[in-house]
This record gives C-alpha cells, structure tokens and sequence, in this order.
C-alpha cells in the first residue's frame, strides 16, 4: 500500500508543485486538475497499477485524494486476484 | 518510424480504395454537400468504420497507428469522409471506453459494421469551444431522461442513426445516447458551409425528447471531465491524421501542376521561391506525420502522455495544413480559385480543421498549461 500511496503521490507532484499534498488532502476541492487532469489520472492508473477503470468507478470519491486512489487500486487489484 | 509489414499492407488497401472510390469524386461530393449513402455503405462493408475496435464487439481490431494511416488517406481523398469516420469513432469510442456492458454489448456491433451511423452532438448556438456553456437540460422522468435543446453544426446530422448528446443534469454534465427515432428529436439541414461542406450538417432539436436512462453514457456529472476528453481525444487524432492527408494532396497537387506548367520560360518547379513553397510542404507533411505516429504509439501503449501528444500533433498538423493549403492555391494561381482544380477544396477544408476539436487559440493555451509539469518532471529526473 505504501508503494502504492509513493508512486501516486509523485504523480500527482509532478503536476502539484510546491503544493502541500498530504494523501487526504482533496485535489479537486484545491483546485489542483486542469482541464486533461481527471483523465490523465484514469490513464495513469489504469498503466501504472493495471487495473481498469470502468464506467461505475467514476465517482469523484475514488480520485480525490492519495488515499482514495490507493483504495481504488488496493480493491481492483483484490477483483483482479 | 517504421510501419509493421501489417501496417504497410493495411495502407496499401486503404490507398487503393480511397482512389477507386472516394478521390476521384470529392469535388463533386463538395458540390453537392453530399457523401451519398452507397459510398458509406462501401465504407462501413470494408470495416473502417470500426477499424480500431476490438474483435470481441464486431471491429476490425486494429492499432491506433493503422487507424491513423486510414485517416490520413481518406483525408487525402476527401475532408468531409474522413469527417464521417472521425464523429463515428468518437461516439462508439465513448461507448467502449465509458458505456457499460449493456451499452457495449447493444452498441458496438452495429457501431463497428457501420449498420448505425453516429453523429456527435456537443456544439450549441452558444457553447462552441467552452464546453461547459452547454444549455440542453437532462430532466430524470422515472426511467427516463427528458431533453430539451438546441445542438448546432453536428457532422452527418442529416443522415444519422444515433446521436451521442452532451446535456445538463442534475448530477451534472452528461452524455447520453439519443436514437433519431427518439420522440421529440428533429433535424434539419446547414447549408453553405466553408469547408468539408459535404459532412451533412444538422442542427438537432430537442423538444420533451424522451431516452431511457440506461442510454447514460458513464454517469451524471462526469460528461465534461471524461467522456467529453476521451472522444474529443480521438477526435483530434483523427482530424490530425486528416490534415497530414490535406497537406499531402497539396504536395503532390502541387508537384504535378509545378513539373508542367512554364512560365517566364521555364517549369514552375524551377522557380526558386516556388521550390521554397514545396520544400516547406515536404518538411511540415512529415513532421505532422511523425507527431501523429508518435501519438499513436502511446495510444496504442495506453500512455497517460497520448492526450498532450494529440494536443501537439492536432495543434501543428492543422494550422501547416492552413499554411501548406494557402500556398498550394498561391502556386496553382487563378487555377487554384477555380473549379478545375481541388486545391480550393484544400484550402477551405483546412481552415476548418483549425476550429474543429479545439481551435487553434484553445490548443495554443492548453499545451502550454498541461506540458510545463512534464518538462520541469523531465529536467529534474535528468539532474536528479
């Protein structure tokens, strides 16, 4: 899971700068996805973690935060198995 | 970037139908501000029109670079064509990527046999390239949606069986499925248009237009953020695509017309400044092509990247199709406003392709906010 939270978290600084990114702090609320952002992230973790994400995964509670992502991952991956 | 043995005999089959039945009769297609039906019907029993969707739902299954190489040759032959197989792929793009087992599995078959036709209707008389501005309403009414609006400019509107409909709701943006024969849907012809004027125009009116719910394309509220960025995604590629194909019958329009006409004594193609007009079209036609294949690639490697190399190869495959279309006119001279020649169809049809899938003024501001973090990312890995 801590690897998991590493690799989402760098992700997300890369666009995040200089932000105060803490795994619950809530992206969409901050301001932090531009306009390819909330699709860019689906990409990522569809490559990175390779899961798919599928039409009832959209909900915005899976990709708010660090840990709401990890958690997506973490239970895709518990189907996948 | 070399094509697989697969990719260049794919070409050469797509090469081959374009000039059996789409190059020779563009112009009049242009005139008429018609594709006629038996062409689409041609197009849909080759299996382009579901060329890159998976086998398991009736397409041909092909990579994103093979779809590219069909749409830079139908680009080549005729815009408005290539525009049929550009709103097509975005609306069954939208189904496979976001619609659901049963959507997929009721859609995508007859989606990829061509049997339906899609049109993509986002475009309103007030919402153009600011998405958001979208006035249609949604209305839940028990198990289904009730929709009211006014869609404008949407490709093959005349002639489609199924509209992929962008609309408000109260969970937010949305994208449904609309069949034409939906109670309250009506159509009704654009004429006059600049370019691709053979692409069957439609505004779209929606009046207590009653659609299940189960049409919801993902869910409610998620329209602009995903579906909107994964059809438009393909859109632009396609349209990228497209231009490399303008540009490319503007190079050889213009190679052929320079080798023969003569003036001040001497062919065309020996005048220096007109070299320096071809030369520009042979070094822009590539370039565009190999940021389309490199698009392709990541698609086809499903990169997170693909969605800003699109952006990029979009962004410069169409404004040096303007530039290229422009000085194919300027060479072919008073030819080059007439009839007799394509090039004008050229010219218009790549003025067009600078507003369609994000202008030019839009991608110019939105390259620059979604590369910046890549490069500062790509810089610091490097020193890191």
């Amino acid at each position: 899971m801590d690897e998991t939270k590493d690799k989402i978290r760098a992700y997300l600084l890369r666009f995040f700068r200089n932000a105060d990114l803490q795994d619950d702090t809530d992206i969409f609320a901050a301001g932090f996805v531009n306009s390819l952002m909330a699709m860019q992230l689906v990409m990522f973790v569809e490559k990175e973690f390779g899961i798919a994400v599928e039409d009832e995964d959209l909900d915005v509670e899976n990709f708010k935060s660090v840990d709401a992502i990890a958690a997506l991952v973490q239970r895709q991956g518990a189907l996948r198995a | 970037m070399e094509l697989t043995p697969r990719q260049q005999s794919d070409r050469a089959a797509f090469r081959a139908f374009v000039e059996r039945e789409i190059a020779p009769y563009a112009d009049d297609f242009d005139r008429r501000e018609c594709v006629p039906t038996e062409l689409i019907r041609k197009v849909a029993r080759e299996g382009y029109m579901g060329l890159s969707l998976p086998a398991e739902h009736g397409g041909a299954g092909r990579d994103f670079v093979t779809l590219g190489l069909l749409h830079e040759e139908v680009g080549r032959g005729c815009s408005s064509v290539r525009s049929l197989l550009t709103v097509h792929g975005m609306v069954a793009q939208a189904v496979l990527r976001w619609g659901g087992p049963e959507l997929r599995g009721r859609w995508l078959p007859a989606l990829a046999r061509g049997e339906v036709v899609a049109a993509y209707a986002l475009s309103e008389p007030n919402a153009g390239s600011d998405a958001a501005a979208v006035e249609s309403r949604a209305e839940r009414d028990g198990e289904c949606y009730v929709l009211n609006g006014r869609k404008r400019w949407i490709s093959f509107g005349q002639v489609a069986d199924l509209f992929l409909v962008f609309a408000r709701c109260e969970g937010g943006p949305a994208a449904l499925l609309v069949e034409r024969g939906a109670p309250g849907l009506e159509t009704e012809p654009i004429r006059g248009m600049l370019g691709t004027r053979a692409s069957m125009l439609a505004e779209v009116r929606m009046k207590d237009c009653r659609v299940p719910r189960a049409n919801l394309i993902g869910r409610e509220g998620f329209g602009l953020t995903h579906v909107l960025p994964t059809t438009l995604d393909f859109g632009r590629y396609s349209v990228a695509w497209g231009c490399v194909g303008i540009a490319r019958a503007c190079l050889e329009a213009c190679v052929r017309y320079a080798s023969e006409r003569k003036q001040f004594g001497a062919r065309l193609l020996d005048h220096q400044l007109v070299r320096r007009m071809i030369t520009e079209m042979i070094v822009n036609t590539r370039a565009a092509r190999l940021l389309c294949q490199q698009a392709g690639r990541s698609k086809d490697a499903g990169e997170p990247s693909t969605l800003v190399e699109t952006l990029i190869a979009k962004y410069f495959a169409s404004t040096a199709a303007s530039r290229i279309a422009r000085d194919a006119v300027q060479i072919h001279g008073a030819n080059g406003c007439g009839g007799e020649y394509p090039v004008q169809r050229y010219l218009r049809d790549a003025a067009v392709m600078e507003i369609i899938e994000g202008s030019t003024e839009v991608l110019q501001s939105t390259i620059a906010e979604c590369e910046a973090p890549n490069i500062i990312h790509a810089e610091e890995a490097a020193t890191a």
